[in-house]
């Protein structure tokens, strides 16, 4: 049967019914879905739908919030799409993540550079931590066939007891965090800052728009990005047009992992200044998951899926302040997923009630 | 007015970009075998579909029993005793016959009454003759046993409105037979059936009339007796259909592709070519005859460098290639269609245009520097879309996954011979296709020999093998076991050495 909707079209219908269901939700446990919506459109927008014409309707800070919290998801999107594109399942952004972030620490402490070589090799060893890090479960995959899904899973807890280990060895550093990181490795800035009501949007952003318009380059413009495609869609057919099938899977998982690296630098040099040592998980790279598969694993699919879940994300702590539980916006954001991969599904609900509407008309 | 016990009258059913029926009738008499005969992508299938539930259509209206049905779902069609046995079985390998069978419709109330299920299998699989095992698991019976089942389903559920979609594809030569004899015993005890096919000589053997789709038109029901297969196959195709390969003599000259004393392991280690040796000359067609499984996927992957040898050589113009990767024997001229053309030659996912350049997206001017061009990309796809005449309802921006067989398959052979190759492997180029298709093959392989080049063709059709070839090499458990000139043999002979009784080197 040919496919009629686009991804794009599905994608929209799936956030509208995830939006109703969720009011539902709401309704029935008596919070009212005006204030969750008021507060999504005030993260994202910064404009205070209920203070129209008063002299504070309009507040910076939350834009800045909003967009610094999209930074590293639309980076992690990035990672697991390009893997997809290749036919592989990248579950390890988390630790990649986590393993680029201390790339990026580890540069920021032990080294004394000016800011024009600083910054950027601290961004290029995050990459490359993370890049070694979607390696490894790419070369056992391509070599002997390992499940690419189970290395990354165990990668991620390796990676944070590594990640905290190695942030607590380096010199100053105490249980909780590493020293202040040199000011010449952060991407923080005092003008966005002013510029947005102090919140901590930071000069990442530029690495975040160069990396979606590299992402799209490779993948739709390059040679290599077509054996990428190709390998990802068949890789039988792939070999028998003489594709090197187990060195792009190989490839392919570690650029990845130099997508989700990058967001570890973003976190590491952007929104905070110090190295962490981290509890657990805090789900950058299974929210990543979540943009690629609703951003149909395209750059500016990415791009626009990362707002919408960055928006859900920020808007959480204005939400509390408004009495709504912080779940809601995971309720939501987990139905968006449910309905985005249910699209084949809504494809066939909307056929019967096209094809119901025709005979509609033919009869009247 | 006759009776008639299905009759869908002026069907209408649009895809975008595709009229798939359009205006088509059919009539069913009671007791009748009645074959749909049409080229793949005529609308067949799409017609059965709306038959049975599976699509709605835009105009006509349909009658059962003569009265007039909207058939909104399969489940209706049950009701109204339409049954079909799909093309691809719907099966669960570990579950026995019996278990399959009432799935989905279980005897008994909380707990299923498998005695009363299991005797009622056994008395519809004596009454028509079908000797299923109603214990067996599925795993464990043979394709032509699956089928079996899948009929003994539809029995169950007290259809006498029965549709096969192109049965005999997975079925040998005596699977075939024994099926026509099943559908025989369905008629006489006055059930219908509906045939969807394109193999003329089935529709010879087992059905009372046969109407013809082409490209979604319907053009006509004639009775089978009153026909002959040149009618068929022009009514199907629009035109004289030449069943003889028209071709000169083949004028042969170097040795272009010598193998000398090959060993190749198949994918559960035995050997599967024991010191195969062959060799193929400029300008002829090397017809490899043999039952399948005598190591002919082994022999074509190792040409082409899919799996690896254990021992001999592969001389290209007298260079050995055995160590050359497969990007670089095809650089060197060796192009290939494959057997399994959606599992190996497409990617079924993947633009037209992006198949077409799966080979040689590497040079230029297609990309430069690791870049692609898109401009000329279209430009070359374009233009092997009207050489080899692939239709496509969006041109080159067409998903292949939604083309017909044949035009996938001549987008195939569009693409390897724009590779401007040395030497053809072609395996199984004809399979599935229909007649036009298959005609279509046959003359780019001729066509190609023609240009000097040199053809390897693996079928396990023996019609094909001595139509096509200049010379014959007949394969027999890893081993050239025949060399011989088609004039100069026949096809009893051919089976003589294909089951290894028998050698013969004349040529």
């Amino acid at each position: 049967m040919l496919k009629k909707r686009n991804h794009l079209t599905l994608s929209l219908i799936a956030i509208a019914i995830s939006f109703v269901v969720a009011s539902i939700v709401m309704l029935l446990s008596g919070i009212n879905p005006k204030i969750f919506f008021l507060s999504l459109f005030r993260t994202m927008t910064g404009v205070n739908l209920q203070a129209i014409g008063k002299e504070n309707f309009f507040n910076a800070r939350y834009l800045g919030e909003f967009i610094q919290i999209s930074l590293p998801i639309m980076l992690t999107g990035l990672s697991v799409g390009f893997a997809f594109r290749t036919g592989l399942f990248n579950i390890g952004a988390e630790g990649q993540v986590i393993i680029g972030g201390v790339g990026a620490v580890i540069i920021g402490v032990l080294f004394k550079l000016p800011w024009i070589i600083h910054i950027p090799l601290a961004i290029l060893v995050a990459a490359l931590f993370g890049a070694f890090w979607g390696w490894i479960p790419g070369i056992l995959k391509a070599k002997f066939g390992v499940s690419e899904v189970v290395v990354t899973i165990m990668l991620n807890y390796t990676a944070l007891y590594l990640g905290n280990y190695l942030i607590k060895a380096l010199p100053g550093s105490d249980n909780q965090k590493t020293v202040t990181l040199a000011s010449s490795a952060l991407l923080q800035s005092d003008f966005l800052r002013s510029i947005t009501g102090n919140s901590r949007l930071h000069w990442g952003f530029i690495v975040v728009i160069l990396a979606l318009i590299i992402y799209h380059f490779i993948i739709e413009k390059t040679t290599f990005g077509y054996e990428l495609r190709a390998v990802g869609f068949n890789r039988d057919a792939a070999e028998y047009g003489g594709i090197k099938v187990s060195s792009r899977i190989a490839y392919s998982m570690a650029i990845a992992g130099a997508f989700a690296g990058l967001a570890g630098a973003m976190l590491s040099l952007g929104t905070f200044d110090y190295g962490r040592v981290i509890g657990a998980f805090e789900n950058y790279g299974f929210d990543g998951i979540a943009v690629a598969l609703l951003g149909g694993n395209t750059a500016l699919g990415v791009f626009f899926s990362g707002l919408l879940f960055g928006g859900l994300k920020s808007s959480q702590s204005l939400m509390q302040a408004s009495g709504i539980p912080l779940e809601i916006a995971n309720i939501v954001s987990a139905l968006i997923i449910l309905f985005v991969a249910m699209n084949n599904g809504l494809d066939y609900v909307l056929d019967r009630l096209e094809a119901r509407k025709r005979k509609k008309n033919e009869t009247n | 007015m006759d009776n008639y016990v299905v009759e869908m009258r002026n069907i209408t059913k649009v895809f975008p970009g595709i009229i798939a029926n359009d205006d088509v009738t059919l009539q069913l008499k009671k007791g009748e075998i009645h074959a749909l005969l049409g080229e793949n992508g005529a609308g067949k299938s799409t017609l059965m579909s709306v038959l049975f539930g599976f699509y709605q259509p835009e105009k006509g209206e349909i009658y059962v029993r003569g009265e007039k049905v909207d058939i909104k779902s399969p489940n209706i069609a049950h009701e109204l005793g339409i049954g079909m046995v799909h093309q691809h079985f719907q099966l669960i390998d570990n579950f026995t016959v019996v278990e399959n069978i009432i799935l989905g419709d279980e005897p008994g109330g909380f707990l299923v009454d498998y005695d009363k299920a299991r005797k009622e299998v056994i008395a519809l699989s004596t009454q028509y003759g079908l000797g299923v095992d109603p214990d067996a698991k599925i795993e464990d019976i043979s394709v032509g046993m699956q089928q079996r089942v899948e009929i003994l389903k539809v029995l169950y559920r007290k259809a006498d409105i029965i549709i096969l979609d192109e049965p005999t594809a997975v079925l040998t030569p005596q699977e075939i037979e024994e099926l026509v004899e099943i559908m025989k015993n369905f008629a006489a005890e006055g059930k219908s059936v509906i045939l969807i096919t394109h193999k003329l000589k089935e529709i010879l053997a087992a059905a009372d009339r046969v109407s013809v789709l082409r490209q979604g038109k319907y053009i006509g029901t004639v009775n089978v007796a009153d026909t002959t297969e040149a009618e068929m196959a022009s009514m199907m195709v629009g035109r004289e259909v030449n069943f003889k390969v028209d071709k000169k003599p083949a004028n042969p000259g170097e040795k272009v592709l010598e193998i000398k004393d090959l060993w190749v392991k198949d994918q559960r280690g035995l050997d599967a070519l024991q010191g195969l040796s062959l060799y193929l000359r400029e300008g002829e067609i090397l017809g490899i005859a043999g039952v399948d499984g005598n190591g002919q996927q082994e022999l074509v992957e190792a040409i082409t460098g899919l799996v690896p040898i254990e021992k001999g050589e592969i001389l290209l113009q007298g260079q050995s290639i055995v160590n050359e990767r497969i990007k670089s024997r095809i650089n060197k001229g060796i192009a290939y269609v494959p057997e399994d053309r959606q599992k190996r030659a497409l990617i079924m996912d993947f633009r037209l245009d992006e198949n077409i350049i799966l080979k040689s997206y590497e040079k230029e001017p297609l990309s430069k520097g690791h870049i692609l061009n898109q401009e000329e990309i279209n430009k070359k796809g374009n233009s092997i879309i009207e050489e080899y005449d692939v239709r496509s309802s969006e041109g080159i921006d067409t998903i292949v996954r939604n083309m017909s067989g044949g035009n996938q398959q001549k987008a195939i052979i569009g693409r390897e011979m724009d590779l401007k190759p040395l030497v053809m492997v072609a395996s199984q180029p004809s399979r599935g296709l229909d007649v036009g298709a298959i005609e279509y093959v046959h003359k780019r392989l001729v066509e190609l020999r023609d240009q000097g080049k040199a053809v390897l063709l693996v079928s396990f059709e023996l019609d094909e093998i001595m139509n096509v070839s200049d010379r014959i090499n007949v394969i027999y458990q890893g081993k050239i076991t025949g060399n011989v000139i088609p004039e100069k043999t026949t096809v009893q002979e051919l089976g003589l050495m294909m089951s290894g009784s028998k050698e013969v080197d004349l040529a």
